[in-house]
């Protein structure tokens, strides 16, 4: 659902052509109107798009790390398997959150941050499951909070829509992997 | 001249208060918010955290910054701190943090706390 929101946007040379006409359009009328204020509207919607590339790029980021963070578990040999299957999967769900991501920043006419080469992991501090999920967990619960923060400033509300829609998908990381070690899965009734 | 002089009177006050009212240990919680980009002791999405407290912004080494950080030309104090993590986007247009910030007064000030022992404990910064 969340790719098919993303997809839902303009394809790159078309979002910049309807940016340019939008402007050129509401600068037109709001000359004729006079009401001069308006003329910044399509400015304004550039710079939309410019902070929302920024902000999806963040996301992106977050998302490789904890790709690499999951395969650095999934490769430790320290999780049982049923762990490491779940390990697994949600690899894959922020798999499919980056090539998403990456597809809207293209979309609107950025370019996508590539993956680091080295993401510089504690690996000589994970020598037990524990330690794995534990640190599996900030970077979930640090997701939540970054999603949590680019919600609100995205410009454009399908991309907050779909940004939330990965908030919830990360938040239901956190609490298993905080069922798993025991936690509280769900310690507060809000996230931040 | 009262206005302006009011104007320093309260930054000033501003920026006392986070030096004093920061609770390290609300702040540590806080900065779990931090982590799906940062680390304190190695450069992530985000740039390490470690030494940051009189470091100019935009230098640690082996970090691609964007250009708007390597122009922005602070120091990292707590004063600047709370400026640029209250609003990021605003603060430095073109940043990579992509991120609204942290809008309560309190909570800056409890993350700056922290940030200001953290960055400088050579356990956490080895």
């Amino acid at each position: 659902m969340t790719i098919t929101k993303l997809d839902l946007l303009p394809a790159r040379g078309k979002r910049r052509t309807f940016l340019s006409g939008f402007t050129l359009s509401a600068t037109a009328i709001a000359l004729l109107a006079g009401r001069e204020r308006l003329g910044l509207v399509g400015a304004a919607s550039a710079q939309t798009a410019n902070n929302d590339v920024t902000i999806l790029n963040s996301a992106l980021g977050a998302e490789q790390q904890a790709i690499a963070a999951y395969q650095l578990g999934a490769d430790s040999g320290l999780l049982q398997k049923g762990v490491k299957d779940l390990a697994v999967q949600f690899q894959g769900h922020h798999k499919a959150h980056a090539d998403a991501l990456a597809k809207a920043v293209t979309k609107l006419g950025g370019k996508p941050v590539a993956a680091l080469k080295d993401y510089s992991f504690p690996k000589d501090k994970l020598k037990s499951q524990n330690d794995v999920l534990t640190f599996a967990a900030s970077l979930e619960k640090g997701a939540v909070s970054a999603y949590l923060g680019a919600v609100p400033i995205l410009g454009d509300r399908d991309l907050a829509k779909a940004a939330a829609s990965i908030l919830g998908d990360e938040a239901m990381h956190w609490a298993v992997l905080r069922q798993a070690l025991g936690q509280n899965p769900v310690p507060d009734a809000f996230v931040s | 001249m009262r206005l302006l002089a009011a104007f320093f009177v309260a930054l000033f006050a501003s920026a006392s208060a986070l030096a004093t009212d920061g609770n390290a240990g609300r702040g540590e919680e806080i900065y779990t918010r931090c982590l799906a980009c940062h680390a304190l002791a190695h450069n992530r999405v985000g740039p390490r955290h470690c030494g940051l407290f009189g470091r100019k912004a935009g230098s640690v080494p082996n970090y691609a910054y964007s250009s708007a950080m390597k122009k922005y030309g602070v120091t990292w104090n707590e004063e600047t701190l709370a400026r640029f993590i209250e609003n990021p986007l605003r603060t430095v247009p073109g940043t990579k943090m992509g991120y609204a910030g942290v809008k309560d007064r309190q909570e800056r000030a409890d993350l700056i706390a922290y940030l200001k022992q953290a960055t400088a404990d050579p356990k956490l910064c080895e």
